[in-house]
């Protein structure tokens, strides 16, 4: 455990005697130290993480540490009791600051960063200032004594909060805090750039009060043999990459703060300087365009067109509140129902749920129902061609090839009939109810049964060319590529299989795969129960990235372009990029969303539980109708030459205008 | 040549190859060629060849550039796989320490790449991995700032790192080093984007890519390995060009050879360690102002 007898003597400190204090830093055990890279041929372990203190140590004779309440780069935040008040709990915030560098320059650099955090604080008096009592070094961790701040950081509450955070309440911090700003900016000798102006250095205390914390930071930006600068992420203006540290940069960054606290959106997580991509009020419209301009002002990317002073952006600030009042809101902008005013270019109803998704060709539209028939309907006008009854409900999607529907029956047949007249041509038994849809490819169908079975039957003779035992049933759709047949099954077992049904490879995810398989170049997508979007090699079965969803999905995803679609049971369509696995939007709607998603010109168009077909601007996620059906949809929507096919459990068909 | 055999020899049998066709590893100069210029994407047995090359440039005292290259096979349940893991790291800092972040983040990052992929390159293990591959990448990069974080506080590094199993690589990427695919038909395709001011002012149209070759804050990253308490590196995974070239460099190449230059080295040289050597003295003979990293892969067969 830690040694707290072997502590050297610590100083208290006085404002004054703070520029006194020498460092015991153990030079002489330095410069024996061998470089645990040169020696150390422990892989990556290294030297083990610095340890934190544990509760009930007591530091310096003084501060019983009580527990960890921050954790930065360089060690630990802990709020302690300082035991020279034992009669009252007087609570202090001790900062850790562990030295672990090897080199001694590198080591002299950090306690040097560490000094200077130490006597910039105790040179300043502002309520937005943390006070500091006291700091001293033990062995390698140095530490800084400041006044405990009952609250919570900026950064924590925007992430707790659901939702946005009321205008007001920002409006009001950003006051104070371009208050303290304009106090450290008007230091004399020198004004005082705080450099790191962000929500996680911003405390929120116990009386809504801002306090700035972390003045340790304060990077200068030095400059190395190669001529490398690093800058700061995310909240930083343009110029603090260059090196240059001006009252405009804190401003920006103020300016950043305030976006990310009205938005939610992370700057760190955003390329810089690209806050004019994000305007606020598109992503938070309660908010008011002249708090947005304010914002905007502060975030200019030429520090002349910022404010000059946080003296001036504390004024602007001021008169929104005043201009906007606590109680005069801005009426969210009056969202247009959207769902009305589609009218459905023609219906049909069958005599039951439709579950399943159509398919067409030659003009005529192919769709199974829970009444047991497939349907062929004029895809022109709806009118009803002909119908051929199975013993069981259809669920899947037809397969058309060569002038016959290929079709699935809970009745445990696959039935093969003519497009044109639906006399059956064909059928072919499996041991129980099929929910897969057929995939016919090379000459022959492949099909899942809930027999446990891959069925691989010749098109011509109708015969079993092979069956393929899986661990339960095949409810997905087999794929076919690169010479292999995909599918998943119940277990979540998933296997490529060759064409003659021989195992090529298997991959387990956690639960059901349900979803059938998207290609995309070399990768396959599907996603499964255990709420998981996979992106696997199809050649191989290693999997290239994982995706969580909110919730199980038995959705298809669809791939265009460098995107990925699917839908979940949470409600949400996931849109996220192919190559990184990036979640470029999503898209709510009011129930699951079971079927897939399919991309027609630039509008995705999907279904839900909650009985809507909505139609999204597929790159952004954002709305451009929905049309509502009495019944949930489970299926897919076809799209072809400009109209939307949909089925839904209200036992009718729609066609709509795309 | 058979006609001429028969003709010179009758009927009988033609003489012994004096050249042996088997495919045996390593394939000699004219077994590579030629399969490189027969190949076409296919599912067989496919081989990853590599070679790099280093130099500490003409105008610097001390290397800060690490680099790692791994060329295998995995025999997996799948036939043999493909594997390779090639990473290059420029250090930087205000200290001299540029070099001990770089060298932290290549122990690192391959350290925990490797010990994930341990089962499977040594034993025969048929149950398929629980991470993928962009998982991994993300896990040993977060490790690598930690370590950095640890080891040499203050310094920085950037990190280009690619993991290829069999047809795909996955790559992780902070600062400005680069990865290249380039194409024997003398294309050439950047496959990473620069964590770097310039390059950020560029894409917003601050500056035009003229005013961006002479700014003069060109090393100036945004996003560095070690640096920063969020880290968000790009990791992604691309098809391996096929028929083509992956390369892997440092500033201290790209930011010296013009492109065109860069190009006709790798597709003109007779083979991978010849155009890594091009490469190099290409950069030093344009005055060797940086450290020179190059790692340049290809995937036969």
């Amino acid at each position: 455990m830690y040694e707290i007898d072997m502590l050297p003597a610590f100083k208290r400190l006085s404002n004054k005697a703070v520029q006194t204090i020498i460092y015991r830093i153990r030079r002489s055990a330095l410069e024996t130290r061998i470089f645990p890279e040169l020696s150390d041929d422990r892989g990556d372990e290294g030297s083990p993480p610095p340890r934190q203190l544990q509760a009930g140590v007591t530091l310096a004779k003084r501060y019983a540490i009580q527990e960890v309440i921050g954790v930065g780069g360089m060690g630990s935040v802990y709020r302690a009791r300082d035991m020279h008040f034992p009669n009252v709990t007087k609570l202090v915030a001790v900062k850790e600051m562990i030295n672990t560098a090897p080199d001694p320059v590198v080591r002299d650099n950090i306690v040097q960063n560490f000094e200077r955090e130490a006597n910039l604080l105790a040179t300043l008096q502002h309520p937005s200032i943390p006070r500091i009592s006291d700091y001293f070094t033990v062995e390698s961790r140095s530490y800084l004594v400041l006044e405990f701040i009952h609250g919570k950081d900026m950064e924590a509450i925007i992430n707790e909060t659901n939702g946005f955070l009321p205008e007001d309440q920002v409006l009001s911090w950003a006051v104070e805090l371009c208050d303290v700003l304009d106090y450290l900016h008007k230091h004399k000798p020198d004004p005082i750039i705080f450099r790191d102006m962000k929500p996680s250095n911003v405390m929120i205390n116990h009386n809504g009060d801002v306090i700035l914390v972390d003045f340790g930071i304060a990077k200068t930006f030095q400059t190395g043999i190669k001529g490398t600068m690093i800058g700061t992420e995310g909240y930083s203006p343009p110029e603090q990459y260059r090196g240059e540290a001006t009252p405009s940069a804190d401003i920006y960054a103020m300016g950043a703060t305030i976006h990310h606290a009205l938005t939610r959106r992370d700057p760190r997580l955003e390329p810089p300087f690209s806050f004019a991509e994000r305007p606020i009020r598109r992503i938070n419209p309660s908010v008011s365009p002249e708090l947005e301009a304010v914002v905007n002002t502060a975030l200019e990317y030429n520090t002349e067109s910022r404010f000059r002073a946080a003296a001036d952006m504390k004024q602007a600030l001021t008169s929104v509140a005043r201009k906007t009042g606590a109680l005069v809101r801005m009426s969210p902008p009056a969202g247009s129902s959207q769902s009305s005013g589609i009218k459905p270019l023609w219906t049909f109803k069958c005599e039951d749920e439709i579950r399943g998704t159509p398919t067409l060709a030659q003009g005529l539209l192919y769709i199974g129902s829970y009444d047991n028939n497939l349907y062929a309907l004029n895809a022109a006008d709806g009118k009803f061609q002909w119908k051929y009854p199975t013993d069981g409900g259809i669920v899947s999607r037809p397969a058309l090839f060569d002038g016959n529907v290929y079709i699935g029956s809970e009745d445990k047949r696959l039935h093969v009939v003519s497009a044109r007249s639906g006399k059956v041509v064909w059928t072919y038994f499996t041991n129980g109810p099929i929910r897969s849809s057929p995939r016919v490819a090379e000459g022959h169908v492949f099909i899942g049964s809930d027999d446990s079975c891959l069925h691989a039957i010749n098109i011509n003779s109708g015969r079993m060319a092979w069956r393929f035992e899986t661990a339960d049933p095949v409810r997905s759709t087999p794929f076919v590529t690169n010479e292999l047949v995909y599918a998943g099954c119940e277990t979540g077992d998933y296997y490529a299989v060759d064409f003659r049904g021989e195992l090529k490879w298997r991959f387990r995810a956690k639960r059901a795969i349900t979803s059938s398989t998207t290609g995309l170049g070399q990768a396959l997508f599907f996603s499964s129960m255990d709420g998981t979007l996979y992106c696997l090699d199809s050649r191989n079965g290693w999997v290239i990235w994982r995706f969580r969803l909110g919730k199980a999905s038995i959705s298809t995803p669809y791939a265009i372009d460098d995107l990925v679609f699917v839908g979940a049971a949470d409600g949400f369509i996931y849109a996220v990029e192919a190559k990184s696995s990036k979640e470029v939007w999503r898209f709510r709607t009011e129930h699951q969303v079971n079927g897939s998603p399919v991309v027609y010109k630039d509008s995705l168009y999907c279904g839900s539980v909650d009985g809507n077909l909505y139609c999204l601007e597929y790159r952004t996620g954002r709305l451009r109708w929905k049309f509502g059906t009495e019944g949930a949809i489970t299926g897919t929507p076809l799209v072809y030459d400009d109209i939307v096919y949909i089925g839904s459990t209200d036992h009718q068909v729609y066609a709509l205008l795309a | 040549m058979n006609k001429l055999f028969r003709w010179l020899f009758g009927n009988k049998q033609p003489p012994a190859k004096t050249q042996d066709i088997t495919d045996t590893a390593p394939l000699t100069e004219q077994q590579i060629q030629s399969i490189v210029n027969n190949q076409n994407p296919r599912f067989d047995l496919q081989q990853l060849v590599s070679a790099c090359g280093q130099s500490v440039g003409k105008q610097r005292d001390l290397n800060e550039d690490s680099l790692l290259a791994i060329t295998t096979t995995m025999a997996g349940n799948s036939g043999n796989l493909p594997f390779g893991l090639y990473i290059v790291a420029d250090g930087m800092g205000g200290h001299q320490f540029g070099e001990v972040a770089s060298n932290a983040a290549i122990r690192t990052v391959a350290g925990y790449v490797l010990r994930k992929f341990h089962p499977y390159l040594f034993h025969v293990k048929t149950d398929t991995m629980d991470e993928s591959f962009q998982e991994i990448m993300q896990a040993a990069v977060t490790e690598a700032q930690r370590a950095i974080q640890r080891e040499a506080p203050g310094s920085g590094t950037t990190l280009t790192a690619a993991l290829v199993v069999g047809q795909q690589i996955t790559v992780a990427h902070v600062g400005d080093s680069r990865a290249y695919f380039i194409y024997p038909d003398g294309r050439v395709e950047p496959i990473t984007r620069d964590h770097s001011l310039v390059k950020r002012l560029e894409e917003l149209g601050h500056i035009t890519p003229e005013e961006a070759e002479n700014y003069p804050h060109r090393n100036v990253l945004y996003r560095a390995l070690g640096q920063g308490e969020i880290l968000d590196p790009d990791i992604f995974t691309i098809g391996f060009p096929q028929p083509g070239f992956l390369m892997i460099c440092s500033d201290g190449l790209w930011g010296v050879v013009a492109e065109q230059d860069l190009i006709r080295s790798v597709i003109d040289a007779p083979n991978l360690q010849r155009a890594c050597q091009n490469l190099v003295s290409a950069a030093n003979t344009a005055g060797g102002p940086d450290n020179i990293s190059v790692v340049l892969t290809q995937l036969i067969g």
